[in-house]
């Protein structure tokens, strides 16, 4: 369904497209050998090469490539086998050389596209227009001192990469769901940790609006260094309404970048004027171009993980799982490496359930991640298998499921421990229920009247008289016999 | 012992080794001529105390028996481009005022590893950039060699420290960086020999970047074979540098075998320029006769592109230094001017610290990048630049070397040829085409101008083959017998 | 192609250097002089030419993915004209 904004003059769409810098895992920097690891000292991880001093030169890291490719990979897109670095020159506290080594005219990466999981269940693709290699700034600090900035340059010289996607997205829940399946197949691939609150992934959004049927583009603005999905979305709406606003009552859109106001929900034109970039892009003397066989690219492709939509795919195939569940599981690999864990050999839609229901809600109350789910996925699949072959009831195992959340033991130690096996003792319940019927007659009566509610006090004082052991299924049907007789 | 500041690198090489004298006495010698001479202003700073304490290791080394090689012990200047750890490196800049590297740079470093002890950091025009050594903040060089009228004359540029302090006998060599003829073309000035190898020969890492492309460091001594001698010591693959060739160091000085019967010389016609100097064109043919004697072949070759190879390099030289300049902007070393804001300090900064050549280099190179100019400006000398290294290419298909003239005109009076760039830039005429082509080239002292002051021949080779280079200018050093001193040792001055 | 007083202006800021007002005419002269003398550069014939960027006939060296440098705070800081609690300083930037 096409996101259309009713504007006083027609109907108007968003045309929008993102930028994302991730930053590379590797363990060095891109053109320097000094350490890329988060929160050290300040400018205890620079090189003279990164604090540029004057004759040092830059010498490319294997990985950093490595992890572009493989990204590409990812990406469905074009590898380039020829790639050239080019400076981009602009003065800046955090840029010390003056330029930024990046990549423009001959990107590593070309086109692909990434297929969206929207929330409700249907799919739409962004294509992707190029993935370049890049150096990050350092970072600047204005709060220290009423009339000096505080730079630190550990930042500096870490691979970046830039993708640039088509103006695909019409939609502000399409940018998140974009984000969060670029997030996914980075974090799959181990290429970015997709962290935006630790700006290790950030975006900017350049947004514009038109006629719905108009052909063109119209101008657009862009917002930077947006570091979170929800800030993005908000971004997008903001910037919509603005625009169709100023279009409407006869004005026209300048072409700027502003600032997202995070508190506000707003973006606002930057105060200062803002000087038009020459870049002087030129190719980077210190470096030759990057040449790549196919057999390298081959290689890589070779050695990755099965990636979310291929995932997916399987299992809806292989589990007959509904595209939705399959596509939370996907969402992060190691949660699909559980689910898929659990699942095999057993009933894929229960233990879907149990994964995205139970499990999910245990992590969430208990503040971990899957990687750290005191409940391991062996574990849970023989809790599974205890249900299925009647050991023990599905209410009693959720029981047993939160004391092995909460001691780490498997389900049949605990069923062993507390006695927890199910009773499927017709005999013993049979009693039970002689009992209760003996003593309760009003209750009986109220059943042979029509009363089906009651039913369902005698199964819980049977439960009751059992410590819940008892085999539901069993006592709903001995009870009837018996109360019908 | 005065005489020690006579001998030649190898000579003194030699000496060492039997004994005759130490390195302690040999730097001494050539520490008082320095003292002596610092009216020629060829050092920005001096460094004795680091002098004797090498001079001492390496004496300490010989006593027992650890030699590191010829250089061992040799007191040489080193170009104050060159980033070395802990002593003041100006490249001859305002602009790097109290920078002292926590660093050395990887040629530096090789020379310090082969023994050699450093007297100093030469004098050079600021950032490499210029032909006279005109444009130091620390004041202009004064070549040690005058001609009848008295007159103070530059000793070329930018190594133009180096080649004054080689000549005037201040050390026995002395490292230069050659991007447009830097070496080559003070070489020719003062009467020494000046060699750029071929690009990726030596490491870039650590010399302070002017063209990245065309930037080569190289060795500049009075003879050839001391030429050899430091080029060993100073080559090698550097893993620090990405343009670095990886490939192993020859022994060039075993190259010397004086013996250059069969090979053919390629005399290019191009370079025959309207309105030659008459005795440039005189030299030139008596070392084509000089060759021919020796067993060569002069073979007519044509460069057709050779007229545009200075346009080429003011183009693309100044858009790479207007880049690798950048970084000097007042915030991590060197002046820092303030300002009320980032931008005001950067300007002012950098409006005081570079001098007026820099200033329109970086101009230039910044408007040849800008948008709108770079496919006219850039782009287009990046292609006359591939068709000016065809043109090399082709002709050494048919040809060992290529004879040539190193400089237009012999060292002119300070003043002259400084209130047109233009007219500066067309000294490098002979020299730029070999840079841009990143081939190996020396100049040799092969005559006198008719003035009486020195001029070189420049033989050119083919990628990495410095060992034909040098055999050829061994040879015609020899045919030549260059012996003149400048006037300065003479007392004329 | 004759550069006037405001295009010296602008390259100037570009390249953040400041000068003189007075000095601007003269230099947009020279830098005129410069630019009209390298044109001639369009007499060459360069329509199938590749241009050449670098004249290092190789390949771009990779390096190993480990980490060999850094973590010298003194060092890099030690040339700084006014560094603090580990930073470079500089006037004070609004964004």
């Amino acid at each position: 369904m096409p996101w259309i904004i009713e504007g006083e003059t027609g109907d108007w769409e968003l045309v929008c497209g993102l930028e994302v810098h991730g930053q590379v895992i590797s363990n060095a920097k891109l053109f320097s050998g000094a350490a890329t690891a988060f929160g050290a000292e300040p400018n205890s991880q620079v090189s003279l090469v990164d604090s540029a001093m004057p004759g040092m030169l830059p010498v490319i890291n294997e990985r950093c490539i490595e992890q572009a490719v493989r990204t590409g990979l990812g990406l469905k897109a074009q590898i380039n086998l020829r790639s050239v670095f080019e400076r981009k020159n602009y003065f800046y506290a955090d840029l010390p050389q003056g330029y930024q080594i990046s990549q423009f005219q001959h990107p590593i990466v070309g086109e692909g596209s990434v297929l969206l999981d929207m929330p409700d269940g249907s799919t739409a693709e962004v294509g992707i227009e190029r993935l370049h290699m890049e150096q990050d700034a350092g970072k600047s600090m204005h709060d220290q001192d009423p009339k000096r900035s505080f730079i630190d340059l550990n930042r500096t010289g870490v691979c970046l990469m830039e993708i640039v996607s088509k103006p695909d997205i019409h939609d502000p829940e399409e940018a998140g769901a974009y984000l969060r399946k670029l997030r996914s197949i980075m974090r799959y691939l181990g290429t970015c940790d997709g962290n935006m609150d630790e700006g290790s992934m950030r975006c900017d959004v350049n947004v514009s609006v038109r006629k719905v049927g108009e052909q063109g583009l119209r101008t657009r603005t862009e917002c930077k260094n947006l570091n979170s999905v929800r800030f993005v979305m908000q971004a997008i709406e903001y910037e919509v309404t603005r625009q169709i606003d100023v279009y409407e009552s006869g004005g026209e859109v300048v072409q700027e970048t502003r600032l997202f106001d995070s508190t506000r929900g707003e973006t606002r034109s930057m105060r200062a004027k803002e000087f038009a970039h020459d870049y002087r892009y030129f190719p980077d003397p210190d470096l030759l171009p990057v040449e790549l066989t196919q057999e390298y690219v081959d290689k890589i492709a070779a050695d990755l993980p099965e990636l979310p939509d291929a995932k997916k795919e399987r299992f809806i195939g292989d589990f007959g799982l509904p595209a939705y569940d399959a596509g939370v599981l996907v969402a992060s690999r190691r949660t699909a490496e559980y689910f898929e864990t659990v699942a095999t050999g057993r009933d894929a839609k229960t233990a879907a359930n149990w994964v995205t229901s139970n499990l999910f809600g245990m992590l969430k109350a208990k503040g971990l991640e899957i990687w750290d789910s005191p409940v391991s996925a062996e574990n849970l699949g023989k809790l599974l298998d205890l249900i299925a072959d009647g050991t023990i009831s599905g209410r009693i195992a959720k029981d047993v499921f939160e004391i092995m959340g909460e001691t780490g033991k498997s389900p049949d130690e605990i069923v062993e421990e507390k006695g927890l096996k199910q009773v499927s003792d017709e005999g013993a319940i049979q009693g039970v229920i002689d009992e209760l019927i003996d003593g309760n007659p009003g209750q009986v009566a109220q059943f042979r009247e029509g009363n089906e509610k009651v039913l369902g006090w005698f199964v819980g004082q049977v439960m009751r008289a059992t410590q819940g052991k008892a085999n539901p299924g069993l006592v709903n049907k001995l009870l009837r016999d018996k109360l019908s007789a | 012992m005065a005489n020690l500041t006579e001998l030649t690198l190898a000579q003194a090489a030699q000496g060492l080794a039997a004994g005759d004298f130490t390195s302690a006495e040999l730097t001494d010698a050539h520490i008082a001529a320095v003292e002596g001479a610092r009216d020629l202003n060829a050092f920005v700073t001096e460094t004795p105390d680091i002098a004797r304490e090498r001079a001492a290791a390496s004496d300490t080394r010989r006593s027992k028996g650890e030699v590191a090689g010829p250089m061992d012990g040799i007191p040489i200047a080193v170009k104050d481009l060159f980033c070395t750890d802990g002593v003041l490196t100006s490249a001859g800049s305002h602009i790097l005022d109290g920078f002292k590297p926590p660093y050395e740079s990887t040629v530096s470093q090789n020379l310090r590893d082969a023994g050699a002890v450093m007297l100093g950091k030469a004098n050079l025009d600021e950032f490499a950039m210029g032909s006279a050594n005109i444009t130091s903040y620390h004041g202009n060089v004064i070549n040690p060699w005058k001609a009848a009228d008295g007159k103070d004359r530059v000793p070329g540029g930018s190594s133009g420290g180096s080649a004054v302090a080689v000549a005037a006998r201040l050390c026995l060599g002395a490292t230069g960086t050659d991007t447009g003829g830097s070496i080559r073309q003070p070489g020719s000035f003062c009467g020494i020999v000046g060699l750029k190898p071929t690009y990726g020969r030596c490491s870039r890492w650590g010399i302070v970047a002017y063209a990245s492309s065309l930037d080569q460091a190289g060795p500049m001594t009075r003879t050839v074979q001391d030429a050899a001698i430091m080029l060993e010591a100073m080559a090698g693959h550097d893993a620090k540098d990405s343009t670095s060739a990886p490939i192993g160091v020859p022994n060039f000085a075993a190259a010397l075998s004086g013996d250059i019967r069969g090979l053919k010389i390629g005399v290019p016609r191009e370079y025959r320029v309207d309105g030659m100097a008459a005795d440039i064109e005189a030299l030139w043919q008596n070392g084509i006769e000089m060759l021919k004697d020796a067993g060569a072949e002069p073979v007519d070759v044509s460069l057709p592109h050779t007229k545009y190879a200075l346009a080429t390099y003011y183009i693309i030289a100044p858009a790479e230094a207007s880049s690798n300049l950048a970084r000097y902007d007042g915030v991590r070393y060197g002046l820092r001017v303030d300002g009320d804001s980032l931008d005001e300090m950067y300007e002012n900064t950098r409006g005081a610290g570079f001098g007026t050549e820099v200033r329109r280099r970086i101009l230039i190179g910044t408007y040849v990048l800008s948008a709108g100019y770079y496919d006219a400006y850039y782009l287009k000398a990046q292609k006359v630049r591939a068709l000016i290294a065809e043109d090399f290419r082709k002709a050494f298909q048919t040809v060992d070397a290529i004879l040539a003239p190193a400089t237009p005109s012999a060292a002119f009076p300070i003043g002259e040829n400084s209130d047109d760039p233009v007219a500066m830039y067309l000294n490098d005429v002979f020299t730029v085409p070999l840079n841009l082509a990143g081939l190996p080239g020396i100049s040799v002292p092969s005559g006198f101008s008719g003035e009486g002051l020195p001029l070189g021949l420049q033989i050119i080779g083919k990628p990495f083959d410095e060992e034909t280079v040098l055999r050829i200018g061994d040879v015609l050093e020899s045919s030549a017998g260059f012996d003149a001193k400048p006037s300065y040792l003479k007392g004329d001055a | 192609m004759s550069l006037d007083k405001d295009t010296v202006r602008n390259i100037a800021f570009l390249a953040r250097i400041k000068i003189p007002d007075e000095e601007l005419d003269h230099l947009a002269q020279e830098l005129s002089g410069i630019i009209g003398w390298v044109e001639q550069l369009n007499e060459v014939d360069t329509e199938s030419v590749e241009p050449i960027t670098s004249v290092a006939d190789m390949s771009l060296y990779r390096r190993k993915d480990v980490v060999t440098d850094g973590g010298y705070q003194a060092r890099v800081l030690a040339n700084a004209p006014d560094p603090e609690a580990g930073c470079y300083t500089v006037p004070k930037v609004v964004e």
